[in-house]
């Protein structure tokens, strides 16, 4: 049984009649794997992490996607998020007045409260959060803050590893994490993602550089062109493509 | 003293009760307004004369006025000459009988907004049965309202506190009412203050003594008793030298009323070194989502810093009514005096709110901070409406206002129509002014980590107005929050 599951995805862009974006994509990725998705700008990367975590503007035509023998296809994206996808975004969203640690705690809250558990109580929460931060190489200040409010690019991003690692879902998406990050911020969250790693959970990185693959190595490696994956390999596919780029494939 | 048995309330009850209903019929008037109506009202509550002239004579100055036309809203006009305007508090006893009876959207409410079950039966005007006492949970509420008013009134007389219906103060502290009322907002102020002095139902007096700082926030009685006021309530508070008190009105849970057109006066008077600190929380019924019924909330509310280094402090949290037209005001005569505006709109469907505050600065070194938060939903429109005044003699003075809008959703509306008049080169007058929306990207970060629509915007919208909320009292604040996301039920999605 695989851990997510897509079948034969199609899927538009806008309404029924929008462009069609992704024609037919097949993935399995099993627990305790990652997977990496690459590909030229275009080719529906960041459409997938969307469609699968059920992003209003997008219509699915055909196909089946599932999490652990969960069919996501009707769930809300809070349901699917609840369901255990979690989803690492590219351009993390400021929301002002929202304090960093009154977010995750509402976040924490609304997940114990889906699978009738108990909520943590707050003292034992603001440490599991502040140490989590430490290791993260965040101020513990910027708790206090506003969600993503005046955080520099790499303090976003280290944000969403920093919720990836305290919601522990069973399935992590990773839309571009590594875009817009220096050396140094870059290994801070491949660290991160590679403590989320266990054999209970599955990754999906989406990425656009090989960068990334030498600090998290992936499993398989799969080339996304037009909607459809055309070709699958294991590390060594990522090497080739920084080396070839993705014309020889298309 | 041995406690009164449960059974003696009742059966007290029962008593009055009968007695009233034969009152209440005697004592409602048919619809129309002139002078022989005002000498009936006055006459009825048997006040003293010169009240009885006050009253005509607001009633002439009000017949050559008319209505505003400058806010921001837009409803029918109101025909005065259909409103009733006396009867005797309402009994009730068309209401419903018990819980069961009343409206169960109301109750899911309630029960959101986290009201004691007894609350619960007095807010939505559930009857008490006399025949069947033991069931009844409205007994429980004249029961608790009884011990309860009782302990508060001792309380209070031990500080010298005078809190009273104004309809007995104007008997009990006649020279108190008859120096201040008016005093702060005329019988001409405007079309509505005229009204309300001359048809003016009932409403509340306090007098803190120089020097007191009262024991008690004058709150909690008011959930319970603050009921039947009328729909042209009159509110005077005055505070001595050095004296100090909290106060705050309303309540979050809705509240069941008749009537469509509510124009209320509330005046506030803080001595020398005196400080005032009043609060609203103001629910009343918005109407259905396509704007059929809800109240008309016209208030004028104003508060004179008369002395030297007095405080003034309005907070309100408006989410209900159709219509809002209120500018709770300060005007800081005394020198070092301080006046400040916190204030949260939010409207939601077809609400219209025109809302804000005037601080009029004359005296020395006076300062002023406005601190005013829209949130528009649905269809509704939300305009900030608000004047700094610098007198020339306002030496020094400062004023801070801050005025930020959220919109929520691609129909509704947000306006800021500040107003500054500036007449002494030594003042600093601060302005900000911001407006936001509430992006689909921010719900669907909120989504993705598990955290359904609602509460997400719930949370944005606290949020937005934390500033405001901390000058709540702690629980009210709570509360507060609550009710905003209970108001925006349905704004998104």
């Amino acid at each position: 049984m695989s851990l997510l599951a897509v079948k034969d995805l199609h899927a538009n862009v806008g309404e029924e009649d929008g462009q069609e974006i992704l024609k037919g994509l097949n993935l399995q990725i099993q627990a305790g794997e990652v997977h990496a998705i690459m590909g030229p700008n275009g080719s529906g990367k960041s459409t997938l992490a969307n469609v699968l975590s059920g992003r209003p503007g997008y219509t699915v035509t055909r196909g089946t996607l599932s999490l652990a023998n969960e069919d996501l296809s009707h769930l809300e994206p809070h349901e699917r998020a609840q369901a255990g996808l979690f989803l690492a975004f590219q351009y993390p969203v400021e929301i002002p007045g929202v304090s960093n640690m009154e977010f995750l705690k509402a976040s924490t809250d609304s997940l114990a409260k889906a699978h009738n558990a108990e909520q943590p109580d707050a003292a034992g929460f603001i440490r599991q959060v502040r140490t989590l931060a430490e290791s993260l190489d965040l101020d513990p200040q910027f708790l206090k803050r506003g969600v993503n409010e005046g955080f520099s690019g790499g303090e976003k991003k280290r944000n969403e590893i920093l919720q990836l690692l305290l919601l522990n879902p069973k399935m992590a998406i990773l839309d571009e994490t590594d875009s817009g990050l220096d050396i140094d911020a870059l290994k801070v969250v491949a660290e991160g993602v590679n403590r989320y790693r266990s054999a209970d959970n599955g990754v999906l990185l989406i990425t656009h550089y090989q960068r990334l693959l030498d600090y998290i190595v992936p499993d398989v490696v799969h080339v996304l062109a037009d909607g459809q994956i055309i070709q699958s390999g294991d590390k060594n596919l990522a090497l080739e493509l920084e080396a070839k780029g993705y014309t020889w494939l298309t | 003293m041995s406690q009164p048995s449960v059974d003696d309330l009742v059966a007290a009850r029962r008593e009055y009760s009968a007695g009233f209903v034969t009152d209440v019929e005697a004592d409602t008037l048919p619809p129309g307004l002139n002078e022989d109506v005002i000498r009936f009202i006055s006459a009825r509550k048997d006040e003293p004369e010169w009240l009885t002239e006050w009253r005509l004579q607001a009633y002439r100055q009000w017949q050559e006025m008319s209505e505003p036309d400058w806010p921001h809203l837009h409803y029918p006009k109101v025909n005065f000459q259909d409103i009733s305007y006396y009867s005797a508090p309402k009994s009730q006893t068309d209401g419903p009988r018990s819980l069961e009876e009343v409206d169960p959207e109301l109750l899911r409410t309630y029960e959101k907004l986290g009201i004691p079950l007894h609350e619960q039966a007095a807010l939505a005007g559930v009857v008490p049965d006399p025949e069947q006492p033991s069931s009844n949970v409205a007994v429980d509420v004249v029961f608790d309202s009884v011990s309860i008013a009782t302990t508060f009134k001792q309380k209070l007389a031990d500080a010298g506190v005078i809190f009273c219906p104004i309809s007995e103060a104007v008997k009990s502290h006649p020279d108190l009412v008859k120096k201040y009322l008016g005093s702060v907002v005329p019988q001409k102020d405007n079309f509505y203050a005229g009204l309300n002095s001359a048809v003016f139902s009932d409403g509340s007096f306090v007098y803190i003594p120089k020097g007191v700082r009262c024991p008690m926030e004058l709150s909690t009685y008011f959930r319970i008793n603050e009921r039947n006021t009328g729909q042209f309530e009159r509110t005077l508070i005055i505070a001595d030298a050095g004296s100090h008190v909290s106060y705050l009105e309303g309540c979050t849970a809705p509240m069941r009323d008749e009537n469509q057109l509510h124009a209320a006066v509330v005046e506030l008077v803080a001595l020398e070194d005196a400080e005032i600190k009043y609060s609203t929380v103001q629910n009343w019924y918005p109407g259905d989502e396509n704007g059929r019924g809800g109240i008309y909330n016209f208030v004028t509310k104003r508060g004179l810093c008369a002395g030297a280094r007095a405080k003034i402090s309005w907070t309100q949290v408006e989410t209900g009514s159709a219509i809002t037209w209120k500018y709770p005001s300060v005007v800081l005569r005394g020198d070092d005096s301080v006046g400040e505006f916190y204030s949260v709109a939010l409207t939601n469907n077809r609400q219209q709110a025109d809302t804000g505050t005037k601080m009029i600065h004359m005296g020395k070194n006076t300062r002023s901070t406005i601190v005013a938060k829209g949130i528009s939903a649905g269809r509704s429109d939300s305009s900030y409406r608000g004047l700094v005044r610098v007198s020339p003699t306002a030496a020094n003075a400062r004023n801070f206002t801050q005025c930020d809008s959220l919109l929520i959703g691609d129909l509704c509306g947000a306006h800021t129509f500040p107003y500054i008049e500036n007449k002494n080169n030594t003042a600093i007058i601060e302005h900000e002014a911001s407006t936001s929306k509430v992006s689909d990207d921010q719900l669907f970060a909120c989504q993705q980590r598990g955290i359904d629509t609602e509460k997400a915007v719930s949370m944005i919208v606290n949020g937005f107005c934390k500033e405001v909320f901390r000058e709540l009292p702690m629980e009210f604040a709570v509360e507060a929050g609550k009710l905003l996301e209970v108001s925006l039920e349905g704004a998104v999605g």
